[in-house]
């Protein structure tokens, strides 16, 4: 079994336990995640992949254990002691959730200038700059509209730009909920069921859209997921969560076969759709 | 006809003057959905700086009333900011996660901590300023009736547009803006894109709290009396105002504003001066019942 994330990982989450009351959802998890991967969270429903996540993104405090976030410059993060916004902000980790949740009332292209506020208040000096018009506005201004034009062209929503976010159908509220988490400029992007809802063709897209983003911005992807087709066809690397026990972790190749997984989820596949 | 343009002048200056505290409602229910009750006597407390600052300012032998206006405006916007983001700090922040009634109930503790504070730091007693801007143009006369458009009046209508299209401008193009309009509609994800939600929560209470100020120096230099009552009654104008207009919606609380100060106006003078604020307060169970999300306003969808 191959160890090439565990060499210089992104993410080291270390023995982490979530309790609610007696309820425990997370015991004991620990996975790297690779520089540059796309990492998997796989397991049935009620697994604990969603609260893996409101952990790392500061939703929850963890009960215990450690989520060490380290930049390629070296610079580490414990993201368990983090505010949400200081999470997105300064450890640079962007997430997307279950259900959509762009900002309806406001237009695509405003929906990602929102996720560059922070270059943008710097620029502005807190809006003064910004009502008068200064260079310096005006200069951070055009960067983060050039920013969010890349990627309304890479997911194809350029003519759209000035509609409401929330006018738009479906598989493109998706796509933009994704390109709004890349006006970040993460360096890990956590995924939440991005697939959920999407018909084949949409979903083909989004596979693209995906190994794009690994590829052209040399950044990692940590993903949740239940579309079996998405999830062995783009990860790198799978960890399997069962009852908030890790089961198993490796290679889409090593999942598939593995005993464990095919017991715990594969398995039960088709009870778990209906 | 005459009288008619007479009361429209003044109704166009009573609604401005609400209007510019409807707004500090408006932005704080867009943001957080809570009344801030307390509003009302922010603009009370702007009211007494100003009044302490010009007493002040004449005593110190400035009387150069242009000069004066500027520095008391400046004055009371700054500290009347401090205020309101004392009032969000301490009374507020530390409720927001609780349940809906809770800093509802603050807001009305608040309100009453700040009455009683003026009451005892400044009298019970009505204070009066002197006139300082005084005559105006005479639009129209008509048998002997002349129809007069004082430089107040036109002071306060001018200043009110002004601060307006500022304000729209702060929030539809700067991204202070963007990211309170965020907020508004997901301070979660708002949250995770970086936004630093306190942070824009306390500044929408500050530019609420030196709206208000704005209101407060112009009342004090309009009517030329105040007291520690002042900030309930046009509080709660103001508050009809923002939910005639939309609450949440800014344009709404200015038009909101014009509409109950010229309804009250044209009460007081074609009918009782009474029922005055009877007719106003009319107005807003009618716009509940009939148009309960107000002109303006987006109606109410339930997230599912």
């Amino acid at each position: 079994m191959t160890t090439l994330w565990e060499k210089n990982p992104i993410l080291r989450v270390s023995h982490l336990t979530m309790r609610f009351g007696g309820l425990v959802a997370i015991d004991n998890l620990s996975f790297d995640t690779g520089r540059n991967d796309i990492t998997a969270l796989i397991g049935p429903n009620g697994a604990g992949k969603t609260t893996v996540f409101n952990c790392l993104t500061g939703f929850y405090k963890p009960t215990e254990g450690m989520i060490q976030l380290t930049h390629d410059d070296g610079s580490e993060f414990l993201l368990e002691r983090l505010d949400d916004h200081v999470i997105a902000r300064r450890a640079r980790v962007a997430r997307t959730f279950q259900n959509i949740r762009l900002f309806g009332g406001m237009t695509v292209l405003e929906n990602l200038m929102v996720a560059q506020h922070n270059p943008l208040v710097h620029a502005s000096r807190f809006a003064i700059a910004g009502l008068f018009g200064l260079s310096g506005y005006r200069t951070a201004e055009r960067e983060a509209v050039e920013l969010a034009k890349h990627w309304l062209e890479k997911i194809d929503l350029v003519d759209r730009a000035d509609d409401p976010a929330a006018d738009l159908p479906y598989g493109a509220q998706r796509r933009l909920e994704i390109a709004r988490s890349m006006c970040m400029k993460p360096l890990l992007l956590c995924l939440d069921e991005p697939a959920a809802g999407l018909n084949p063709r949409e979903s083909d897209q989004l596979n693209q859209l995906l190994l794009d983003i690994r590829d052209e911005e040399k950044i990692a992807i940590l993903l949740i997921e239940h579309d079996m087709s998405v999830v062995m066809e783009i990860s790198d690397h799978i960890a399997v969560l069962d009852y908030g026990i890790k089961i198993s972790d490796g290679t889409p190749e090593f999942i598939r076969a593995d005993p464990h997984v095919i017991a715990a989820y594969l398995g039960v596949e088709d009870e778990e759709v209906a | 006809m005459e009288y008619f343009v007479q009361q429209l002048i003044n109704g166009l200056t009573l609604g401005a003057i609400y209007g510019l505290i409807a707004i500090g409602y408006t932005m704080v229910y867009g943001i957080i959905g809570m009344i801030n009750f307390a509003h009302g006597d922010i603009f009370m407390v702007s009211a007494f700086i100003a009044l302490i600052m010009f007493v002040a300012l004449l005593s110190i032998g400035l009387t150069f009333v242009p000069l004066a206006l500027v520095i008391v405006l400046l004055v009371t916007m700054a500290f009347t900011a401090v205020w309101g983001w004392t009032l969000e700090r301490v009374a507020y922040r530390p409720l927001r996660e609780s349940f809906r009634l809770a800093p509802l109930i603050t807001a009305i503790g608040m309100s009453i901590v700040l009455q009683n504070f003026v009451q005892i730091a400044q009298g019970a007693r009505v204070k009066p300023l002197q006139p300082l801007i005084t005559g105006g143009f005479e639009v129209m006369e008509h048998d002997g009736f002349v129809v007069n458009l004082s430089y107040m009046q036109i002071l306060i209508i001018a200043l009110t547009v002004a601060l307006m299209w500022v304000f729209t401008l702060i929030i539809n193009r700067t991204s202070l803006g963007r990211s309170q309009r965020a907020c508004e509609q997901d301070r979660v994800m708002a949250a995770l894109s970086g936004v630093n939600v306190d942070r824009t929560i306390s500044l929408t209470f500050v530019m609420g709290a030196s709206l208000a100020a704005v209101a407060g120096v112009m009342y004090l230099l309009y009517y030329g009396v105040i007291d520690f009552y002042i900030g309930f009654i046009a509080g709660i104008k103001a508050f009809t105002a923002a939910v005639l207009g939309g609450i949440g919606s800014l344009p709404g609380a200015m038009l909101g504003g014009m509409i109950i100060g010229l309804i009250e106006v044209f009460w007081s003078a074609y009918f009782t001066i009474e029922y005055k604020d009877v007719a106003a307060f009319s107005m807003l169970a009618l716009v509940l019942i009939f148009l309960p999300s107000g002109l303006l306003g987006r109606p109410e969808v339930e997230k599912v």
